[in-house]
């Protein structure tokens, strides 16, 4: 879903560069302010693991590939705060390093698989957990239904942005059925990939998965107890 | 009571997987246009795109150091890629830990 140069024009990148400058540095501070030595190897281990997995694209239909976007992985890994400084990091490296990713259209990039997918993927995946009875089968479910749901959003608020401040006229519910429409297939696969990476490090760290952390931290007993 | 795996092993293990992925699964990933790709090119405004400012860089598309396609140069910017996400993901963190410890210094000091 990376936003090239030219989809959108230049007020609109302008702002969403704004926002995405404001929401960084405060979710710097706050990663900052964390008393867990844990969040320096965490941060770097899921920033490169979301680089990494966004290099797999694999098919949808019809001659259509997706790719993880890793918002909703990365904050039910490290949390919101943490997850919005790995996105960056990611989609930074992706356009000064790959150039994946414009430019002119890092800020729009950042609030689109930065904070968008990352505010839903923390939002379900909380709500789930505080749902659901405490459980390491819960946990995997809560964090496939998140990360399908974040893609999904993150594509509806693409075409918001664009119907505001795209450099063509699409009207929007058109613009917004075609990205959904592609993206609900996109969001199995971001399912799929989430609840496999979350199973895997359920099993042997159940206390590195962060969020709703007093929730998840009910399983670990349960879990070193078998 | 099974052993808990040290967050060392588990950051290094993390990362293995991670270059696994990078270089010998990324260099056979669906080169199809991707969701947004798609949609642009059926709404009518993919050509909207204009080249990106690096397009020619040393890394540019994921290629480092063979033309455009290979597996090689997909492998080596993926193992590129990881290791400057770690380092830059790391680093950020740490900074802004550091400023922030060196920043309350003083406030702590007044607790007895």
């Amino acid at each position: 879903m990376h936003v090239p140069d030219g989809f959108i024009d230049g007020p609109t990148s302008l702002a969403a560069a704004a926002v995405a400058a404001g929401a960084v540095t405060v979710a710097l501070r706050r990663a900052g302010s964390t008393l867990d030595d844990r969040v320096v190897p965490l941060a770097g281990l899921v920033s490169a693991f979301v680089f990494a997995l966004q290099m797999l694209n694999f098919p949808v239909a019809g001659g259509t590939s997706g790719h993880l976007l890793g918002g909703a992985l990365a904050a039910i890994l490290v949390g919101p705060a943490l997850a919005i400084v790995v996105m960056t990091v990611v989609l930074g490296v992706q356009a000064l390093v790959f150039a994946d990713g414009g430019l002119s259209a890092l800020g729009v990039n950042i609030v689109l698989m930065g904070l968008v997918a990352v505010a839903v993927g923390h939002g379900v995946f909380t709500i789930l957990v505080r749902v659901l009875p405490v459980g390491q089968r819960q946990i995997v479910a809560a964090s496939a239904i998140a990360a399908w749901t974040s893609v999904v959003v993150a594509s509806i608020a693409f075409s918001v942005i664009f119907s505001f401040g795209g450099t063509v006229e699409i009207p929007m519910a058109t613009l917004t059925g075609a990205m959904v429409g592609v993206h609900v297939l996109v969001g199995v696969g971001e399912a799929i990939i989430t609840a496999m990476t979350v199973a895997a490090i359920v099993a042997v760290r159940p206390d590195l998965i962060h969020a709703g952390s007093t929730r998840t931290a009910q399983v670990s007993p349960a879990v070193s107890s078998r | 009571m099974k052993r808990q795996t040290s967050l060392r092993a588990f950051v290094i293990a993390g990362l293995l997987v991670a270059v696994a992925l990078a270089t010998l699964v990324s260099p056979w990933a669906n080169s199809n246009p991707d969701g947004l790709e798609r949609v642009a090119m059926d709404e009518g405004f993919a050509g909207q795109a204009t080249d990106h400012a690096l397009a020619s860089g040393p890394a540019a598309d994921y290629q480092i150091g063979v033309s455009s396609g290979e597996a090689w140069g997909t492998a080596a910017a993926g193992l590129v890629g990881v290791a400057v996400t770690f380092c830059v993901g790391a680093g950020l963190v740490a900074m802004a830990r550091r400023r922030r410890s060196s920043h309350t210094r003083r406030s702590d000091a007044m607790v007895p």
